[in-house]
């Protein structure tokens, strides 16, 4: 056998509900599987819950007072929702890139450092080493390798973003999150972002939340559709888009709602 | 008339009255700063700075312990005040972010900030010069820094209030704890704010006299030891100023032309910073 056709699980989520301080129930017995290096897209209208979710797999919420979950998400078989879970060991290994670029106030190679550093990296050959290998990961090598040591707000909104991933990447995560991570680019950026990400799928299991639902077509093998904090079809990318199941998707994929 | 007309005169009214207003403002500034750099810059010379005074009524003589204790005071003030400042200001815009202690408090120092330095001088006299037993110059550095803290701490607030919060989720996304996504991450994208702050507060308290007057009062000998009474230029000048002698005058001028010029550079210090950072 040269293919390998059973797909391991690398997430499970298992009726999930999600509670915001003050009782909003934002998500309602959320059920959905996340294959090993796989690109899995959360779809849906605004507000529908997909970017709660998203923030529920590196537990972000737990930044904020009085957010209350409830069920299961298994990553690697353990559940990441329950307190004995070291949330910083799981944001190491859970990565998340935003919708705005958000470089921090430091060189470029500083910025890709951080995340080692923070991990007890120490050694300057070493750190040299990891952070030319994210850089070169997120196809940003090339661009930005005469100047490591300029100020990361000098780069292009596309360029920080995709120095925002290898950020991410030079942690090396298991998972990666994306949240619109194109939604503030142009489409010459974005298209780069895209292609990136599905590069990386060899080595991380990426989650994507988008509005664009032609980037959900492209990008991902799995797609999730969600309405007001449910979860109303999940399934193979091109099932959902050409043949879905449930009504609703089939209206919000062919652009008649949303 | 018609309504264009009236507008117009309607703003040329406004032009005028603003103009006069500023003009009034400008003018006695001007005279203010004119005044002391005129008879500053006449009294200016190198024995000012190199010899402590002469007893009264003898010409000659410098404000070498004036120079260096109000150095020494404000020096003290920097070190209690923007710790505290700054730390307090953190506490505010991080840790009880939207609480209800964040408001109050941000609130009580505002109105710290328009206590009359008097008040703030007479207090520390309670506190820290009737147990000991006399004026000392750390009283002096505790009250200046007293003026200091409130300033510190809003500025402090403000800035990291204006750094975006997706900022400190993308470090806590990486895996840092609290108070290194503070230290590393968000005082770097704030520094150049708080830094600006404290170049203001110290300009602020350099210039303090009242509260100097009932703490490290005034020493005619030059003395380094905090626990003595300590020389200050403020208080110098006031007694100077108020002296018989045509060259206490002239000193009280060199050391009024000393300080402004002190603050005036820490200003414009704060104002570069901001500049450089935000061009």
């Amino acid at each position: 056998m040269e293919v390998q056709i059973v797909e391991q699980l690398k997430i499970e989520v298992k009726d999930l509900n999600f509670h915001y301080g003050g009782n909003i129930h934002a998500l309602k017995n959320i059920s959905l599987p996340v294959h090993q290096n796989s690109v899995t897209a959360l779809i849906g209208p605004s507000g529908c819950g997909k970017t709660t979710l998203l923030r529920c797999f590196n537990r972000m919420h737990d930044l904020y007072p009085k957010n209350r979950y409830e069920g299961a998400i298994l990553l690697d078989g353990r559940n990441i929702l329950s307190n004995d879970i070291d949330v910083i060991d799981l944001r190491s290994r859970v990565g998340m890139v935003f919708q705005k670029p958000t470089p921090f106030p430091m060189t470029i190679f500083d910025n890709i450092a951080y995340g080692l550093k923070l991990k007890g990296v120490t050694n300057r050959a070493e750190l040299s080493e990891m952070v030319e290998r994210a850089l070169r990961h997120s196809a940003l090598w090339d661009e930005v390798k005469d100047k490591l040591n300029a100020g990361a707000y000098e780069l292009s909104g596309g360029q920080q973003q995709r120095l925002v991933i290898a950020r991410a990447l030079a942690v090396k995560p298991e998972v990666l999150l994306f949240d619109e991570p194109t939604s503030a680019l142009d489409p010459i950026s974005t298209a780069k972002i895209e292609e990136l990400a599905i590069t990386l799928k060899d080595e991380v299991t990426i989650i994507i939340v988008t509005h664009n639902m032609q980037q959900a077509a492209r990008m991902s093998d799995w797609t999730g559709f969600l309405m007001l904090g449910e979860l109303i079809e999940f399934g193979r990318t091109d099932r959902i888009f050409t043949a879905p199941s449930e009504k609703l998707t089939e209206d919000y994929v062919t652009g008649r709602f949303g | 008339m018609t309504r264009e007309k009236i507008r117009k005169i309607e703003g040329f009214v406004a032009l005028f009255l603003s103009t006069l207003a500023a003009l009034a403002g400008l003018f006695w500034l001007i005279f203010i700063l004119g005044d002391v750099l005129v008879h500053g810059i006449e009294a200016l010379r190198p024995g000012l700075f190199l010899n402590d005074p002469s007893p009264p009524g003898v010409i000659g003589g410098g404000l070498r312990n004036a120079f260096v204790g109000q150095l020494l005071i404000t020096a003290a003030s920097i070190l209690i005040g923007v710790p505290v400042g700054v730390l307090g200001g953190t506490f505010l815009a991080e840790y009880a972010r939207g609480k209800k202690i964040s408001q109050v408090i941000s609130v009580l120092s505002d109105i710290m900030v328009s206590v009359p330095s008097i008040v703030v001088g007479a207090f520390v006299y309670a506190i820290l010069v009737i147990p000991v037993g006399h004026f000392n110059g750390w009283a002096g550095a505790v009250a200046l820094s007293i003026i200091m803290i409130p300033v510190v701490l809003r500025t402090t607030e403000d800035m990291l209030t204006l750094v975006p919060w997706t900022l400190r989720e993308a470090a806590f996304a990486l895996g840092a704890p609290y108070y290194k996504v503070i230290v590393q991450v968000v005082y770097r994208a704030a520094a150049t704010g708080i830094l600006t702050g404290i170049l203001l507060s110290i300009a602020r308290v350099a210039g303090e006299t009242a509260p100097l007057l009932f703490t490290s009062f005034n020493n005619s000998f030059f003395s380094m030891n905090m626990k003595e009474p300590v020389a200050s230029l403020t208080v110098t000048i006031f007694q100077y100023a108020m002296g018989p002698y045509d060259d206490w005058h002239v000193q009280a001028w060199a050391a009024a032309f000393v300080i402004t010029l002190f603050i005036l550079l820490l200003t414009i210090a704060g104002r570069l910073i901001i500049k450089w950072r935000y061009k």
